[in-house]
């Protein structure tokens, strides 16, 4: 039987494997094509588009209303702040001023979803470097915040809460006490993370000194959220372009200047401290008035283009439309963070083990659907 | 820097530059595909701009044209320009591809090649992102029809 390739590209040791689309550390369908010499990765190429659906085709034809609901079906783990980011872009077009109350509690249910993102990011990180154990303590904290969406919005993924003009409804009465008790429960949660796999000596081993991104890099490659920031760019959109209620809440952007593995996995952890940070200043001032202004049924955008962009829990996402002054959007453009993010992951993987490359992948928190839109 | 600033600024380096603030938040520049990698390459590389962070790439359709729309920012000065291409050639579009100067465009180019069938000169893998190689036609342009897969109204 023949044995060896006759025809090849490749030289007599390097090699090619196929990682996904059905692997459990690409979190997704995501396949990899793996260019390897023995286990040292010599080129990483992402192949893409196995659950595109076409959102911005889709949103070409739907009313301003309707596409809000399209975007949480993108980045199904920060969908909240999907949803807001249109909803800002059609109201700053439409030059609606929004009650206090809805920017607060708008801000309040970001970082909700931004701490619940992490708590799921934390569990599978642990587990895609074989700690089983995280991914209990990951879900159930995550799990309470669920519950509070479920209570509030009527869903626990597709929140669906946020519409043009304001939310969708008033908050649920028990709001602010279960979000006082899940951030006291979660308080004391919290410091077990550290204990339980930041401090760990395996773990650190496995992440240190491993994916390294410069700055230079990272934001030449368009990397934002807590991957830039691992990497000592200052890219927090909450801090540069302040929307919604940031503008008036303390916190500190999260940095690190190693810019690897590890780096960013700690970058995660402080900002779950500063989300409670951030809700604490606010669950306590939810100011009285109105959930939403009125907005026409058939909302038309003026003639013009409009860019918005928010710190989803992955990182910057643009929303961009160009308004012919028609119902509908005439080009709608996500600039989502996943896909940048994702486009450094041969620069951070080559010369690296396979090992490695499971390592760097879990900290760029990918989501497939943020990607394939 | 302010718009005007920039405005009489980059006006100074290519002459047939077309400048706009109607309609937009941010300053935008029209170039002719000639000059489009040269005037990328300085914006970059001039100390006063220096746009280092490109965070929008994006293909528009805007017929009978096809154009390109980068959405530029400088990290150190904290300023943002939007820089248009554009070109009436539907068969065959064409434009220098930006990824020597900066590494995200590599893919955002790739993306707009499967969508919008622009091609971009001396990009190392210009190939479909997305879709199937066998794929006809380029989906997000206005023109594109699909009677299976696309619900019309």
């Amino acid at each position: 039987m023949e044995t060896t390739l006759v025809k090849s590209n490749f030289k007599s040791e390097e090699y090619f494997i196929n990682m996904g689309p059905q692997h459990p550390a690409t979190h997704g369908v995501l396949r990899l094509l793996l260019t390897i010499d023995g286990e040292i990765i010599k080129k990483v190429e992402p192949d893409l588009g196995y659950i595109h659906r076409s959102i911005e085709k889709m949103c070409e034809r739907d009313s301003y209303q309707q596409i809000v609901h399209l975007t949480d079906r993108m980045d199904y783990l920060s969908s909240h702040i999907n949803n807001e980011a249109v909803c800002l872009t059609v109201e700053n077009a439409l030059q609606l001023e929004l009650p206090d109350r809805v920017k607060v509690i708008r801000t309040i249910l970001s970082e909700l979803t931004r701490i619940a993102s992490h708590c799921l990011w934390w569990g599978v990180m642990g587990m895609d470097v074989g700690a089983l154990t995280t991914y209990f303590y990951g879900f159930r904290d995550r799990e309470m915040i669920n519950d509070i969406f479920e209570e509030t919005c009527g869903a626990r993924l597709t929140m669906n809460y946020n519409i043009p003009g304001g939310l969708m409804f008033d908050i649920h009465p028990n709001f602010v006490q279960r979000t006082k008790d899940f951030i006291a429960h979660f308080k004391t949660k919290l410091p077990e993370y550290d204990t339980l796999l930041t401090g760990n000596v395996i773990f650190q081993k496995r992440t240190k000194g491993v994916g390294v991104l410069s700055k230079e890099d990272a934001i030449s490659f368009g990397a934002s959220g807590p991957v830039g920031r691992g990497s000592g760019y200052s890219c927090d959109v909450r801090k540069h372009h302040p929307y919604s209620a940031y503008d008036r809440v303390t916190f500190n952007e999260a940095l690190k200047t190693e810019g690897d593995t590890f780096a960013r996995y700690q970058v995660r952890i402080q900002e779950m401290w500063e989300a409670m940070s951030i809700i604490e200043q606010l669950i306590d001032n939810i100011p009285e008035g109105e959930h939403k202004v009125a907005t026409n049924a058939v909302i038309k955008l003026p003639k013009g283009e409009y860019y918005q962009k928010v710190e989803t829990a992955r990182g910057e996402l643009g929303v961009y439309i160009i308004s012919i002054g028609t119902k509908n959007p005439y080009r709608l453009k996500f600039r989502s963070p996943g896909f940048s993010n994702l486009s450094l992951l041969n620069h951070i993987a080559v010369g690296g083990k396979i090992g490695d490359l499971v390592a760097s992948m879990a900290t760029l928190d990918l989501v497939i659907p943020d990607i394939d839109r | 820097m302010t718009n005007e600033a920039l405005q009489n600024l980059i006006n100074s380096w290519i002459t047939d530059l077309e400048f706009s603030e109607e309609e937009s938040q941010f300053l935008n520049i029209t170039v002719t595909p000639e000059h489009l990698h040269q005037l990328m390459s300085d914006l970059k590389s001039n100390k006063e701009t220096s746009f280092d962070y490109l965070f929008c790439l994006s293909g528009v359709d805007w017929q009978p044209e096809l154009g390109v729309v980068y959405h530029l920012e400088s990290t150190t000065h904290r300023h943002s320009i939007v820089v248009k291409v554009k070109t009436a050639d539907r068969e065959n579009p064409v434009f220098d591809s930006v990824c020597d100067i900066w590494k995200t465009a590599e893919f955002h180019e790739r993306e707009v090649y499967d969508f919008f069938g622009i091609k971009f000169n001396n990009h190392p893998n210009l190939k479909r992102l997305f879709l199937t190689d066998e794929w006809e036609g380029f989906p997000l342009r206005k023109d594109y029809e699909d009677e299976i897969n696309m619900v019309i109204k």
